[in-house]
Formats: structure tokens, C-alpha cells, sequence
């Protein structure tokens, strides 16, 4: 097998994980602090490419593009909170489920009455359009390594957020117990929704940092939320180490599965045959991955503590 | 013939409107309710058959939808193989043994699928459904053999003794009857010892399981069960539509299947019913107005969640609002 | 005498905290044997490890002369053990007639019978009625559980362990909540049960206790201090140190 190929693949499922961890992150903190199931977290991904790409249009930039649509994602969320959400935080999960159902098709409409039903492309400046030459032989596009460190900044932010700060300790204090936090005079319902606003906001930006390589599509939204769940089931609901886990993993199953699978089946099997199954196996991978993990461990591989 | 209460009397109501007023319409020469109707009555049995374990055993599954792809897969790819070579094993236009496929691979997917995600409750269970159905999602698009993303055509409807499904009316027929028939498994199987130990355990587990009850082969059971009941409707779908592909079983199609439900009145036997014919009738009045019609449809979605979980059963027998 | 349940040496911890310390207990045939201990004494986790919903770390449950330690809830309740729970545990969206039936078909071979309607089976239906009346619940048969009261609650309770016609019933708290009219009736209830079934009662009312027991056994932090009889337990030194006399 060619190393230098297979170096290069490794890169990409864990960029793929990290992009899956910033989604899974988000859905981590809304479910584990507000115990919120939010269907709608992959929508609030796709909008923020949306967001991004006309900001980049608008202001000739990706990065400052980004750097303004963060926030407005973030507000957007902060919004959905005030209006919808907080209504059903005193109800069961399955009514999570069916609301967020509803507005995954008020979002994904919207978005289709302003952008229309295409796809948009993102340009990126040129200096991060080019290729990177690593170390001898190895050559890989600059925005790859770009989403990487970006991936790898948030996810220390959000362990170092989570661990060390006030913020973090009133978080896990929160999730908890709510009404220690209220007796500690912090503003519950102002918590909630501040932390569903950073969940889009997370959300939003894995929508901006892959849109210039997919390009910013209505269905991506749906696409990445299942992706996510099964991070998470897979990590285990609620926990942040799992769910940075499990992302690297499935990043890295997904991608290495498209990639090799049809040569690992060779070994056993005509080239024919091996073309025809490695397909469709290497799109069922990560799907196999979690039944086999849930047979194992119902909780996932991280179980958050019983509250 | 036995007494029947309000809710009976509903129930008897709207299914002879069902079995009478399409085939009126068709037979004045308007086909287009005809065809319509059929389209309701088949998403009908999918709901009823997501009712026996949303409704009665409790089991929220959001990738019910993956149930009507396999049995519709189940009907078409025999047929791809009878008119193109390949697979001579599975190749046929032989209704029953299309039908015995449909029904048995959607049980055994239910069965595999079940025994793995029933082991975990609440948002767990929604998740995993909803995965489970997108990987079959994923494996029918990456067929490249079966269409893959565009689906497959099917070139000829099954095949069956006395009936001929290429008449619209007796695909409707047939239809409706079949719903008539899984309504009536339904309220059966709910009502029986079975039904008794699979609501008792919706309602509490712990307490069943202390009386004796393995509730977990109880619940694998009632989700076989359903999913063969969904097949069923996989492969009604398959022949009324000559069409299969990746989208029926999208997770869009299973939330939508969960809001008939839902709508309807979850844990009734003319709930899903209603679910299903409001859902049809929202969707083709919406969709003459606005192509956008799912922004309105969203709105009403989150608003029935909010304000009216009785379901329209609830609202017909004049109670009902509130949980 | 013939036991009917053995407990040996059993041990269960969670996390630091020891629940179980070592319990020996035995209960022969027909006894009611009460265990009574201050809050935190690990009276229901002791319970808890009998009925299956919990899994022992160390020791051995014998059920007569079987080893059950391993066997999971309802495989026991098969066997013939059956437990009420403290916090009332009802199928509450069901009618309480339903509720006993369940009890009642739960004894009445398996339940994987999808055709006959269930409240059509007459002897399921008159059994369930039967054991209604003989907690005084007749009238409210067809009543949603979630309507009766509370003490109407703690006699369901009891009416759903009987009917199961489990051999050993394991009672917690059966007497919780109630006021004083309310908990003589389940006093008297329970003395007309005495010698019918074998029962280990956990309950605080010690009037309840030693009007009804045996035997008793004492347990303080997971370990039994002292077993006897009433009078026994009564003038026993240690017992009044440990517990009675905090009261």
C-alpha cells in the first residue's frame, strides 16, 4: 500500500473527525447541560454555510467572512432559543424530536426561498488555496491543515471551557442541577440560552470551514446531523471526551473505509467482486461501527454519569 | 353484533367514507382522488404499523421509513432481474413470492436492528432508529446496479392470482382492504395478553419486569412485527408508484410517518388513519399554493407539538387538548 | 422447617459506599420475617438484589436450594418471588382491574398470546377481581390507577404482589405515607396473609413491626446486628443502642 497515500488519508479522516466533532460538540452541550434533543442542530450547520458564503461574497474575504458569520449564527441560535426552545425544555424527548423535525423544514425552506435550491461555491483567498509540501513527497492542500488547527483550537477551547473556567464549572454544575445554580444566583433561562447559542455557533462554523471544499448545499444539514448522532452514540450522550473520540474515529473509519476498503477486499476476494461490495460496505462502515459498539455497550464507549 | 362506543362509531364512519367515496370519484371518472386516496391508504398502513410500537409499546422510532424502502426495494429488484439478467435466483414478477420477500426482509432487518436498539431507551432509541434507517439509506444509493441515487423503475407491476394491480381500481382496492386488514391485526395483537404486557411495559417497565415479564423480548416481537407490517407497505408502494429509490426511506420520510402518528392520536386505531389522510391533504393543498409548502408544513408541525397533543382523533371525540 | 430463601455472605458497594456488608439471612416457609434499621441501612438495596433489580458483588442467594444470584429480575419472579416497591410502581395510565390482571396473567403461563382479547379471559378477569375485594379495592376496579389516592395506591401495591401468587413476597414499606386508619387496615391485611405466604417486610411503623413479625432482624449499615424474635429483639442491648433508642 502507498504510504504517502495513505498518510495523506489519515489527515483527511481526522480533519473529517474534527469538522464532526465541532456538530457533535454542540448537540453534546445542548443535550447534556439543557437535556435537549435538537434535530435541528444539522440546519443550523447548513445555514451557517450560507451565511458564510454570501458574507464572503459580500466582504471579498473567506476569513473575515467567517469571522462575521460566527457571531450572526450564534444570535440565530440565540433567537430559536428564546422563541421555540424554551418551550419544550419541561417536555418528553420525543417531543423534542418532533418539534425540531418541524423546524429543520422551516429552516431548510427558508434558506431555499433566499439562496434558491443551488448550491454555492465558496472561494477561498489565494494563500489558502494552494498546496502544502509537508515534509518530502507529502503534499496537502493548505485549508485542510487550516480546518485541522481550527478543529484542534475549538476542541481545546471547549475542554479548557468545560474544565477550568467559571463558566464551565456553573456548566457542569448546571447539568447537574439546575436549581443549584439558580440558588447561586446565575441566571438559569440566560445560561440555557447562551449555551444553545454556542452550540449553533459550533454548529455554524463546521458549516463554514467545509463549505468551501463541498460547497454550501440545502442537504448538508441532513446529511451531517446523522453523522453526528452516531458520534455521539458512540461516544456515549452528554459526554464531550467521548464525543471528541468517537469523531476522530469515525472520521477516520469513513474515510480510510472509502478509501481502502476495495483493496483489503482484493485480498480475498476477485477484484471484480471487491469493486462491486467495498462500496457498499464502506457506506454502511460507521453504521456497522455502532451496532457493534452499542452490542458491546448500550451506554457507548464513554457513559456519562447518571444524573 | 356488539355494542361499539363513540370512538367506534368514528372509526366504522371513516373507514366506510375510505372504502366507498375513491372508488365514487373513479367511477364518475375523476381518478385523480382515486389515485390519491391509494397513496393515503398505503402511507396508512405504514402508520398503523408505526403506531403498534410508537403508539401502544412506546417505542419512538424515527426510521420507520426504512422498512417501506427494503419492502419496496424487495418488490422492484426481482422485477430489475426478470427484465435484465443477472441474479437469476431472486429474479421474478411473481406477486406472492415479491410479497414474501418484502414481508420477510423487513422482519429480519426489524429483528436484526431491533435486538441491537431495543436494548436502549429514550433519545438513545431515537438515534440509533434513525441511523439504522440511514445506512440502508446509504447502501441503496451506493448500488450503482439499482439506480443508486435515481432508484430504480420498475418495468412491470407483481403479478397475483385474480387481481390485476395495473387497474387503478383494484390496486386501490387491494389497498384498502390490506389497511382494513393490518387496522384489524393491530387491535388484535394491542388487545390481546401480548398487547397487554407491550402497553404495560410503555407505561412501566420496572413494575412488568418485577411481575415476570422478559419486556424486552416483548418489544423485539411487537418490532418485528411492525416492520413486517411496514414491508407490506413497502411493496403496496413499490407497485402503485412503479418507483423505488433512496429518498422513500429518508429520515424525512420517517419524521413524517411519526407525525401522522402523532397527529392523528397515537395509541388509537383510527389515529394513524387520520394522520395519514390530514398529512396528504396538508401536503396537496399546501404544495397548489407554494412549491415552499414545507415552511408552512414546519410551522404546523411545531404548533401541533406545542398546542395540541390529543391528536385530531382526540379533537373528534371533543377532548383532548393538552397532554 | 424447610427454608425457603438463604442469603450468604452477600456484599454489594457503590462506588466507596458499602450497601450489603455481609448479610446472612434465612426465612423459612411461611414466615414473615421483618428487617427494620435506620434510614441509609441498606434495607432496599437488600430488597433489590432479592427481586434481581440489582446484581450483588459477592455472596449467594439461594431460593429453595436454587442458586439465584445470577438470574435476571423476571426469571425470579417466575420462580416465585415477587417484591412492592416503596415508591408506588403501578402501570398507572392502566385501570387498576388491568393492573392486577397483568399480575394475575403474569402466573399464567407466557404471555406470547396475540389473539383472544385479554379482557375477555374470564379467569384472568375473576382472579384479578377476587384478589381486588381482598384488599378492598372491589369498587374502584374499573378506575384509571392514577385516579385512587394514596393509600388506595399502597393497597394496589399489595394487591398486584399477591396476585401473582408469588411463594415470597418482598415488601418494602408497605405502610409508607399512610395515616393511621389507612395503615391498621394494611396491618390487618397483612396478618390474614401470615402462614399463606412467606414475607420479608422492610417497614419503619414498628408498631406494624412487631405486631406482625416473627422474626426480626436488625440491620445498621449494611450488616444485621441482631436477629429473633419481637421480644427477643426488644431487650436486646445493642439493638436498643443502635437503633431503637435514637427513637
Amino acid at each position: 500500500m502507498d504510504t504517502t497515500l495513505l498518510f495523506i488519508q489519515i489527515l483527511n479522516g481526522v480533519q473529517l473527525g474534527l469538522l464532526l466533532f465541532l456538530v457533535a460538540s454542540g448537540l453534546t452541550l445542548v443535550f447534556g447541560i439543557l437535556d435537549f434533543v435538537n434535530l435541528a442542530h444539522g440546519s443550523i450547520y447548513m445555514l451557517g454555510a450560507f451565511i458564510c458564503a454570501s458574507l464572503t461574497f459580500l466582504v471579498g474575504n473567506f476569513l473575515i467572512a467567517v469571522l462575521l458569520a460566527v457571531p450572526i449564527t450564534g444570535v440565530i441560535g440565540y433567537l430559536i432559543e428564546r422563541v421555540l426552545i424554551r418551550q419544550l425544555y419541561a417536555r418528553s424527548h420525543l417531543d423534542h424530536v418532533l418539534a425540531t423535525f418541524g423546524l429543520i423544514l422551516v429552516i431548510d425552506t427558508t434558506v431555499q426561498i433566499i439562496w434558491g435550491p443551488a448550491g454555492i461555491s465558496v472561494p477561498l483567498p489565494d494563500w489558502l488555496n494552494g498546496q502544502t509540501e509537508l515534509f518530502a513527497g507529502v503534499v496537502v492542500p493548505t485549508f485542510r491543515l487550516i480546518i485541522i488547527a481550527a478543529g484542534l483550537a475549538v476542541a481545546a477551547g471547549l475542554f479548557w471551557l468545560v474544565n477550568y473556567t467559571r463558566l464551565g464549572m456553573l456548566i457542569r454544575a448546571g447539568a447537574s442541577n439546575s436549581t443549584m445554580v439558580s440558588a447561586l444566583g446565575v441566571d438559569i433561562k440566560t445560561l440555557f440560552s447562551l449555551v444553545f447559542a454556542l452550540g449553533a455557533m459550533l454548529a455554524g462554523l463546521a458549516g463554514m470551514l467545509i463549505s468551501p471544499i463541498t460547497e454550501a448545499s440545502i442537504n448538508m444539514g441532513g446529511e451531517v446531523i446523522i453523522t453526528a448522532f452516531v458520534v455521539i452514540i458512540i461516544g456515549g450522550i452528554g459526554s464531550m471526551k467521548g464525543a471528541f473520540v468517537a469523531a476522530i474515529l469515525v472520521g477516520l473509519i469513513d474515510t480510510l473505509g472509502r478509501s481502502f476498503l476495495d483493496d483489503v477486499f482484493a485480498l480475498f476476494m476477485s477484484q471484480n467482486a471487491a469493486e462491486t461490495a467495498a462500496p457498499a460496505i464502506s457506506a454502511m462502515l460507521i453504521y456497522i461501527l455502532m451496532a457493534v459498539i452499542l452490542a458491546l455497550r448500550p451506554q457507548g464507549l464513554f457513559p456519562p454519569k447518571v444524573r | 353484533m356488539k355494542s361499539l362506543d363513540r370512538t367506534g362509531w368514528i372509526t366504522v364512519g371513516v373507514m366506510l367514507l375510505l372504502g366507498v367515496l375513491p372508488p365514487f370519484f373513479y367511477w364518475i371518472g375523476n381518478e385523480f382522488y382515486l389515485l390519491l386516496a391509494t397513496r393515503l391508504v398505503i402511507l396508512a398502513i405504514a402508520a398503523v404499523s408505526l403506531n403498534l410500537i410508537l403508539g401502544y409499546g412506546g417505542m419512538a422510532s424515527f426510521g420507520h421509513a426504512a422498512f417501506v424502502g427494503i419492502g419496496a426495494y424487495a418488490m422492484g429488484i426481482p422485477v430489475y432481474h426478470e427484465f435484465y439478467g443477472g441474479f437469476s435466483a431472486a429474479a421474478s414478477t411473481n406477486g406472492l413470492f415479491q410479497l414474501a420477500l418484502s414481508v420477510g426482509l423487513s422482519a429480519l432487518f426489524a429483528l436484526i436492528t431491533g435486538a441491537i436498539s431495543l436494548r436502549t431507551r429514550g433519545v438513545y432509541f431515537i438515534m440509533i432508529t434513525m441511523a439504522f434507517a440511514q445506512m440502508v439509506f446509504y447502501l441503496f444509493q451506493s448500488l450503482d446496479e439499482y439506480g443508486g441515487d435515481d432508484g430504480l423503475v420498475i418495468e412491470m407491476r407483481s403479478e397475483l392470482p385474480w387481481i390485476n394491480l395495473d387497474h387503478p381500481l383494484q390496486m386501490y382496492l387491494l389497498s384498502f382492504v390490506s389497511l382494513v386488514v393490518a387496522m384489524g391485526v393491530v387491535h388484535m395483537i394491542v388487545n390481546s395478553r401480548f398487547g397487554m404486557v407491550l402497553r404495560g411495559a410503555k407505561g412501566n417497565d420496572e413494575r412488568l419486569v418485577t411481575l415476570g415479564f422478559n419486556t424486552y423480548l416483548y418489544r423485539l416481537t411487537a418490532y418485528v412485527i411492525a416492520g413486517a407490517i411496514c414491508g407490506f407497505a413497502g411493496w403496496l408502494t413499490a407497485n402503485f408508484s412503479t418507483f423505488v429509490s433512496p429518498s422513500m426511506m429518508g429520515w424525512g420520510r420517517s419524521g413524517e410517518l411519526m407525525f401522522m402518528v402523532i397527529l392523528g392520536g397515537a395509541a388509537t386505531a383510527l389515529g394513524p388513519v387520520l394522520g395519514a389522510a390530514a398529512f396528504i391533504l396538508i401536503e396537496e393543498i399546501l404544495s397548489s399554493f407554494t412549491v415552499y409548502w414545507h415552511l408552512p408544513f414546519g410551522l404546523m408541525l411545531i404548533g401541533v407539538v406545542l398546542f395540541a397533543r390529543g391528536g385530531l382523533l382526540g379533537m373528534l371525540q371533543g377532548r383532548g387538548r393538552g397532554k | 422447617m424447610s427454608m425457603l430463601l438463604e442469603i450468604r455472605d452477600l456484599k454489594k458497594g457503590f462506588g466507596g459506599v458499602t450497601a450489603t456488608d455481609g448479610v446472612n439471612l434465612s426465612l423459612t416457609q411461611g414466615e414473615l420475617h421483618a428487617i427494620i434499621g435506620p434510614n441509609g441501612a441498606g434495607k432496599t438495596t437488600l430488597i433489590s438484589q432479592l427481586s434481581g433489580a440489582l446484581r450483588p458483588d459477592a455472596g449467594v442467594i439461594l431460593f429453595k436450594g436454587g442458586d439465584i444470584t445470577r438470574r435476571p429480575a423476571h426469571k425470579r419472579a417466575r420462580l416465585g418471588i415477587t417484591r412492592s416497591f416503596q415508591i408506588t410502581s403501578l402501570v398507572m395510565e392502566m385501570s387498576v382491574l388491568d393492573n392486577v390482571a397483568l399480575a394475575v396473567q403474569a402466573c399464567d403461563g407466557h404471555s406470547f398470546r396475540f389473539v383472544k382479547p385479554a379482557r375477555k379471559i374470564s379467569h384472568l378477569r375473576e382472579r384479578a377481581q377476587e384478589v381486588l375485594a381482598q384488599v378492598g379495592l372491589a369498587d374502584r376496579a374499573a378506575l384509571p390507577a392514577v385516579e385512587l389516592s394514596h393509600g388506595e395506591h399502597r393497597q394496589l401495591e399489595i394487591a398486584v404482589a399477591l396476585a401473582t401468587g408469588a411463594e415470597l413476597m418482598l415488601l418494602d414499606e408497605p405502610m409508607a405515607g399512610l395515616g393511621g386508619e389507612d395503615s391498621a387496615r394494611m396491618i390487618d391485611f397483612l396478618k390474614g396473609l401470615k402462614g399463606e405466604r412467606t414475607i420479608l417486610l422492610i417497614e419503619h411503623d414498628m408498631d406494624a413491626v412487631f405486631a406482625l413479625a416473627d422474626r426480626i432482624s436488625v440491620l445498621v449499615y449494611g450488616r444485621i446486628i441482631a436477629t429473633g424474635s419481637p421480644d427477643e429483639i426488644r431487650g436486646n442491648a445493642e439493638v436498643r443502642h443502635a437503633y431503637l433508642g435514637e427513637e
